[in-house]
């Protein structure tokens, strides 16, 4: 039992928040936010100049074969400076696809690109009454020849209006809710039958709403089995919510640290606020929680390596609730300590807040996961 | 960064738990998942039967009988004890007054005391806070006076846990009544049977008997019985109180209640099906487990860490440990009482005898719930606590 980093890792987590240090400060964040697509190509490029990019594929594809430690050690870094480029969907869960599901002629095809940072992946999953389970899948993957011809509607996804392939999860064969007969499918963005509708998200994100009709593609599209992919498509959301997890700890570092810094020089009555029980209990709570979730998101981080699938996604469920909590009362009471400031877009603290509540209701919200949790007996 | 316990590890564990499955007292362990009070003689037995085993003391330094064990094993055989569950080693004794006797007292001390410490052949309470000094300790006004070869001590302590028992008393008492509050304080132990020392017991909401006042009237205590400097029983006192960090989570009790929570709960019915079965109490339930993993992981941060980098430096971490354990220890107990419903009303006035075995399944649960009100107020208050947290760990 251990929970320091290795030598590298150390020096994997000094890179990565020395990198961001230099190029990654509130001000450049909304300038990049005014590129196309939201986010720039520039740091995109600096991260894979550094490998962060292909962290964690094989050496054999190209890779540097980091594991989850090294996930986390990323995004929580990427949650520290507020990033907006499309780390998640493209190295954690696109690249999740090819990792755990991928064909060496799919590896091939797309490690390069993601690795080199050409070009970025999106994940087009969330249906309109899907809501957080996976398994709810009403576009449909019908056969032709040997092909297969895709269509439906798939909302909110994110980096949507940029990638350069899609992820799109579909059914082969049996009823919405079924848990057999669903595929994840590669896609060229630019395929025919495509069509987007892009539009900025609450946190500063980029997504799309995306409308397939009678889109085709090869037999080489499907990552595994077309027609029984459910397990592959947990896995990789499952490592999507660990990933998600350690960014609300990065975000949470920093709120609390903005908060605390600020309660320290902002006077009132004379003195510090920070001075005032009242808000020094407050800032503890903040910690509790901080730490609490910490705890949970290295849980999970080291979950994910369970071999048990059962036993890995209640882990992950719990860590997701362990978030949502904490990320919740964090978030809040950062607004709450700041005050008016707080409320003004002018102000860093609130973009995280908005950051914090976002991760919240992706991949499975509070409620969602406790239910889960709860269903599976508990974790004692 | 690693999860998993090394196979010594494992083989640890089923080493402890094979050992309190052989000799754990039935009777001790039923009364224990009962939630009822243990006497002394089953308290002392089993202790005795821990020394004997060589874990009595198992935190000591080896040469005054400790197990040398890492801190990974010492986790793990607290989880075992508490979940099993055992009764925990007498705190007043291993864990307060021992450490400040082997790190400050002197040779005769440590061949007078620790011995008898680690057999529970003395009983040791704990002369800390007073009535008018509770969370603001070092205002305590316990006198004691020098007089030729003898301190004269008088006060008042209070909250003294299990008093009723004990044969030694460790004090603090003001022996410099003029030095700033902190700085005229001395670490004094003597004999609970010295004339003068008056014992009356503090019922407690749960109708226990667990605290008692203390009183002193001119008490004669040999000079000898200063432990290390005069007027540094301050240092000490700090020592002691920052010496049990990770114990004080008691995830492996939580657990253990959550264990009995279940239990009960597939029992006992609500709208003609067993609790268990409504989805809203397992949400709640399962809401409280994943609290107690989040503490669980908390502690072993910091178990790690300190087996890691020593005790030297606490991990920031380890002021969670208080607040959450004693939130989630309350917890349960709640989810106990919801789950007893209307049955946690009758009052057992015979208290433990077994003498009303119809309502024994669910006498102790609501005295439990009160008695547990306290984990968020002794040990520093919670609200001490999120103090210290916004002083030592924020900066504020």
């Amino acid at each position: 039992m251990d929970f320091d980093l290795t030598e590298e890792q150390r020096l994997l987590k000094d890179s990565v928040d020395g990198l961001l240090t230099d190029s990654y400060d509130f001000e450049s964040r909304k300038k990049y936010m005014n590129e196309k697509g939201g986010w720039s190509k520039a740091v995109w490029g600096k991260l894979a100049e550094q490998g962060l990019l292909g962290l964690p594929f094989a050496e054999a594809d190209g890779g540097f074969g980091g594991g989850g430690v090294e996930t986390m050690i990323v995004m929580e870094a990427l949650g520290k400076a507020l990033v907006l480029e499309p780390y998640l969907a493209t190295v954690v869960i696109g690249g999740g696809f090819l990792r755990h599901g991928g064909s060496d002629a799919q590896k091939a095809a797309h490690l390069p690109g993601i690795i080199d940072g050409s070009r970025t992946l999106a994940f087009a999953q969330l249906e309109k009454n899907s809501r957080y389970d996976l398994f709810d899948v009403a576009t449909s993957a019908k056969k032709k020849g040997s092909g297969w011809v895709i269509d439906g509607e798939k909302f909110v996804v994110l980096n949507g209006e940029n990638a350069d392939t899609l992820v799109v999860t579909a059914r082969t064969k049996g009823d919405r809710r079924d848990k057999t007969g669903i595929g994840a499918f590669l896609v060229p963005a630019g395929a025919k039958g495509v069509t987007k509708k892009s539009y900025p998200t609450q946190d500063g994100l980029h997504a799309a709403d995306i409308t397939l009709t009678g889109v085709e593609v090869g037999a080489d599209a499907a990552i595994g089995n077309p027609e029984d992919s459910l397990a592959l498509i947990e896995r990789v959301v499952d490592e999507a919510r660990v990933a998600l997890c350690a960014e609300a700890v990065g975000l949470m570092d920093e709120s609390l640290k903005t908060t605390v810094e600020y309660i320290k020089t902002r006077k009132q009555f004379g003195v510090a606020i920070g001075t005032f029980q009242s808000l020094q209990h407050r800032a503890s709570d903040m910690f509790v929680a901080a730490e609490q979730a910490r705890s949970m998101s290295m849980f999970a981080t080291m979950a994910s390596d369970f071999e048990d699938a059962h036993e890995r996604s209640n882990a992950i469920a719990a860590a997701k609730v362990q978030i949502g909590k904490s990320l919740k009362f964090v978030g809040q009471q950062s607004i709450q300590l700041h005050g008016g400031i707080g409320m003004t877009m002018e102000a860093k603290i609130g973009h995280y807040f908005k950051r914090l509540t976002m991760i919240e209701n992706t991949f499975g919200d509070t409620e969602y996961h406790q239910r889960r949790v709860a269903d599976a007996g508990g974790l004692i | 960064m690693d999860l998993a316990f090394t196979k010594e590890e494992q083989a640890f564990r089923e080493e402890v738990r094979q050992f309190f499955r052989d000799n754990v007292p039935p009777d001790t362990r039923r009364k224990l998942v009962e939630g009822r009070h243990l006497s002394k003689d089953e308290m002392v037995t089993w202790w005795r039967i821990l020394n004997k085993k060589g874990w009595g003391v198992s935190h000591w330094p080896k040469q005054y009988g400790g197990t040398g064990w890492t801190s990974v094993q010492h986790y793990i055989f607290n989880e075992e004890l508490q979940s099993y569950p055992a009764p925990q080693p007498l705190a007043f004794g291993v864990s307060m007054v021992g450490p400040v006797i082997y790190t400050f007292g002197n040779e005769e001390q440590k061949k007078q005391y620790l011995p008898r410490i680690a057999n529970v052949d003395d009983w040791w309470c704990q002369g800390f806070s007073e009535p008018g000094s509770g969370s603001d300790l070092a205002s305590l006004k316990t006198k004691a006076e020098r007089k030729g070869d003898k301190w004269i001590i008088n006060g008042q302590k209070t909250w003294t846990t299990l008093a009723q028992h004990a044969d030694m008393i460790f004090c603090l008492c003001r022996t410099d009544p003029s030095a700033k509050k902190q700085m005229g304080i001395s670490f004094i132990v003597f004999s609970m049977k010295s004339k003068g020392v008056t014992v009356r017991p503090i019922q407690t909401i749960d109708g226990g008997v667990e605290v008692n006042e203390v009183f002193f009237d001119d008490v004669e205590v040999p000079i000898e019985n200063l432990i290390g400097e005069e007027n540094k029983g301050w240092d000490y006192a700090k020592f002691l109180l920052g010496n049990e960090r990770t114990g004080i989570a008691r995830v492996g009790v939580s657990k253990e209640r959550i264990r009995r929570i279940k239990d009960l709960a597939s029992k006992v019915e609500s709208g003609g099906k067993p609790i268990i079965q409504d989805a809203a109490f397992r949400e709640k339930l399962a809401a409280c487990e994943i609290e107690l993993k989040a503490l669980e992981l908390t502690q072993l941060r910091v178990v790690a860490d300190e087996g890691k980098h020593g005790k030297g430096k606490p991990n920031p971490a380890s002021s969670v440990l208080k607040i959450k354990g004693s939130e989630i220890q309350q917890t349960t107990t709640e989810l106990l009482m919801e789950v007893i419903g209307p049955f946690a009303a009758p009052y057992d006035v015979h208290g433990d005898d077994g003498s009303n075995e119809a309502m024994d399944w669910t006498a102790q649960i609501a005295p439990s719930y009160f008695n547990n009100r306290k984990v968020s107020i002794y040990g520093g208050s919670n609200e001490i606590q999120r103090n210290i947290i916004a002083k030592a760990v924020l900066g504020l």
